[in-house]
């Protein structure tokens, strides 16, 4: 894999939340345009890597790299290259679909957003309306919007067809294949099928961190002279 | 840069605008708390005068303790700090931001409400002035001191009762600088290095506490 | 495995096994056991019993030899504390992070009898049990940012973030408490002009420095010892939570 110059990669990438390990060795290597799936039953770490990805979460080793710089080392600039999607739809609900849209191009540093981005998820209709009023898949959409609110090169889902109904996945799917025609990279955690046409997969069940490993402690002691790590 | 922290600091007023009378708790707390005392004490004007000072900085700083919850709370439950974390503003922009509306949200209504308190506690005219001045410096380091109570409670069950226990005591520092000043205008001993003071109070909290702040927002984000 | 998994770039130091810190804590652990009691009851012997009485106070003075050492552990241990923390938010070190833990109850107790002492001291100087004298009031805010400390460490369930957020309000306090120190003393000089600090000790006779000291190095031995036994204990509780993580991780 050639991690050291893609546009965006990880190599080696290894997850611990709180004292519990999750994952560990996730490697890619994106290119523009490229896609990436990652699939693994609950607890595997899926929502933990795309975390990792968006820089909330530090991985415990390894590392995230755009075109072989760390990504730590300008997370400003990381920041504007990404857009995050979680399983929260951070709709507020005294504020109006434009307004919301308005607000989170403006928290990514743009005066205003595209006005015509509605349509693409059917909700042009909508734009005056609270958040209050609107559905779970109306809320869902409405902070998709935000994919196409402001541009930017890596867009990573999290779970991002939950509440959306067949005809709004296919919208989703259309957005996904517009992004990666024009050079954006996607990654997408999932349950569902999303069509991501040539893209790579990756099975967090195989990268799990088995029960020995975690007892790592009372196997070095029984080795005789323990890991001090840094103690 | 520039429209992201002014689009949030205008997203913070417009739904404070829109929270109705629910916005309004902060400063209805602080009448009510002030409005207390003569009950406690007893109306007698001397003993109210004596202590108004004290008794206006004590429920101001309770009222604002009060408040504190909201500041990250809601946009951490919805969703929406995520967002704004991946933001071109660093968090300790972001922090400060967050503390300027909610100064703007809560510490200026106390200021309104203030003088016409101090009227019904029969706080002498001498006082008024410092007070308003001692309010305008004082609250906003309430303000930033509690971003960091605030942000170290956040996604925390029990943060509200928490947050008091966690700011009060940093609190203390204001209260007495600028209660000594209201009483030092009142008494005729000078309020000049009491406000000195609290406005050096200020610069530092506005240069310190936003790292802390952003600090603890980064933890609960991970 | 453990191998392998350092290979592919873990920090391993959570789940490392800190024997050599316990090995250090065992052979070190009956020394200051014995320097604490030791110095604790020949400081409690020479101040209770061989010092001469003070001729204003009497004997009631005699509280300072557990009341100003008391004090001066709460100080010292919230500065442990602070440092300790620093440590562990920069380096993620494990020991750090328990050592500012642990020691926070043991910081607290000493700022409670030093309130206390303090207390039973003004009953029969100035016949009240409580004066809002300055040195006395810093030390109820102190405990007041012990209080909060501990309840922030406990309000987490991942103890790693507990020990973050508390370690950023140890820091946040530790800045506070010259200022809070100072604006204290500053309030007490404005409402009580003119008066002497009521809290101003017996001038010092010379046979009074011995116990005094003794009770120092007694209470720092007494703490130390105290935070090897919460460190074990902390050190087997993590433990514990390894194995059950094992368990529910398969």
């Amino acid at each position: 894999m050639n991690d050291g110059t893609a546009r965006f990669a990880a190599r080696e990438v290894a997850c611990i939340r709180g004292e519990r390990p999750v994952f560990r060795d996730v490697s890619f290597a994106l290119e523009p345009g490229a896609g990436l799936i990652l699939r693994g039953p609950n607890g595997s770490g899926k929502s933990s890597l795309i975390r990792i990805l968006a820089g909330f979460l530090k991985p415990a080793g390894g590392m995230v790299a755009w075109g072989g710089e760390n990504m730590t080392v300008a997370p400003e600039a990381h920041n504007a290259r990404c857009h995050y999607v979680g399983h929260l739809e951070a709709v507020k609900a005294a504020l109006t679909v434009a307004e919301h849209l308005a607000f989170w191009a403006a928290v990514k540093g743009f005066a205003k957003a595209d006005d015509n981005i509605l349509a693409a998820l059917d909700l042009e209709d909508l734009a005056e309306v609270p958040g209050r009023f609107l559905s779970a898949g109306q809320k869902r959409r409405l902070t998709l919007t935000r994919l196409l609110a402001t541009p930017a090169e890596l867009w990573l889902l999290d779970e991002p067809s939950v509440t959306l109904d067949g005809q709004s996945a296919a919208r989703l799917e259309a957005m996904l294949a517009a992004h990666r025609a024009g050079g954006g990279m996607a990654i997408v955690a999932t349950h569902a099928e999303i069509a991501l046409p040539g893209a790579e997969t990756i099975d967090m069940a195989n990268h799990g961190i088995s029960a020995a490993a975690l007892l790592g402690e009372s196997a070095d002691a029984a080795a005789g002279e323990p890991d001090y790590g840094t103690w | 840069m520039v429209t992201a922290f002014f689009g949030l600091i205008g997203r913070d007023l417009r739904l404070a605008a829109r929270g109705g009378i629910g916005s309004l708790v902060t400063v209805v707390f602080f009448v009510i708390a002030v409005s207390l005392f003569p009950l406690g004490v007893g109306p007698e004007s001397a003993l109210l005068e004596r202590i108004a000072p004290g008794v206006l900085w004590v429920c101001a700083l309770l009222a604002t303790m009060l408040s504190l919850g909201r500041m990250f709370d809601e946009d951490f439950e919805d969703g929406s700090l995520e967002i704004i974390a991946l933001g071109p503003l660093p968090l300790e922009l972001v922090v400060l931001a967050k503390a300027l509306a909610h100064w703007l949200i809560t510490g200026l209504p106390l200021m309104i409400a203030a003088p016409v308190l101090a009227v019904l506690l029969n706080m002498s005219t001498e006082g008024f002035a410092v007070l308003m001045i001692s309010l305008l410096l004082g609250t906003p380091t309430l303000s930033l001191i509690g971003s960091v109570g605030a942000a170290l409670t956040v996604g925390l069950r029990r943060g509200g009762v928490l947050i008091s226990l966690l700011v009060l005591p940093l609190y203390v520092p204001v209260l007495i600088f600028a209660v000594g000043a209201v009483e030092g205008a009142i008494f005729g001993l000078g309020e000049q290095a009491n406000l000195l003071i609290l406005a050096g109070g200020l610069l530092a909290a506005l240069a310190l506490t936003p790292w802390a702040s952003a600090a603890a927002l980064r933890m609960a984000l991970e | 495995m453990a191998t392998k998994t350092k290979k592919a770039g873990i920090g391993l130091h959570f789940f490392a096994n800190p024997a050599r810190f316990l090995r250090f804590a065992r052979k070190i652990f009956p020394w200051v056991a014995i320097v604490a009691v030791a110095c604790i009851v020949a400081a409690l012997v020479l101040g209770l019993a061989v010092v001469p009485a003070d001729y204003r106070q009497g004997d009631a003075y005699r509280i300072i030899f557990v009341h100003v050492p008391a004090s001066y552990m709460a100080l010292m241990i919230y500065v442990i504390i602070a440092l300790a923390s620093a440590a562990g938010f920069i380096w993620r070190h494990p020991l750090a992070d328990l050592i500012a833990k642990s020691s926070a109850p043991i910081g607290a107790c000493f700022t409670f009898i030093s309130l206390v002492t303090g207390s039973l001291w003004g009953e029969p100087m100035w016949g009240t049990w409580w004066v809002w004298d300055a040195r006395i009031t810093s030390m109820l805010v102190l405990l007041f940012l012990y209080l909060g400390y501990i309840a922030l460490n406990s309000a987490y369930d991942d103890p790693t973030k507990g020990a973050r957020a508390s370690a950023i309000l140890a820091l946040v306090g530790a800045v506070n408490i010259p200022i809070i120190k100072f604006s204290v003393d500053w309030w007490n000089t404005l409402h009580q002009p003119a008066t002497i600090s009521k809290f101003d000790r017996p001038s010092m006779d010379a046979s009074m420095i011995a116990p005094l000291l003794l009770m120092v190095v007694g209470f720092i031995a007494y703490y130390l010892a105290v935070l090897i036994i919460r460190l074990r204990s902390e050190i087997a509780a993590r433990r514990i939570r390894n194995l059950r993580l094992a368990q529910v991780g398969g």
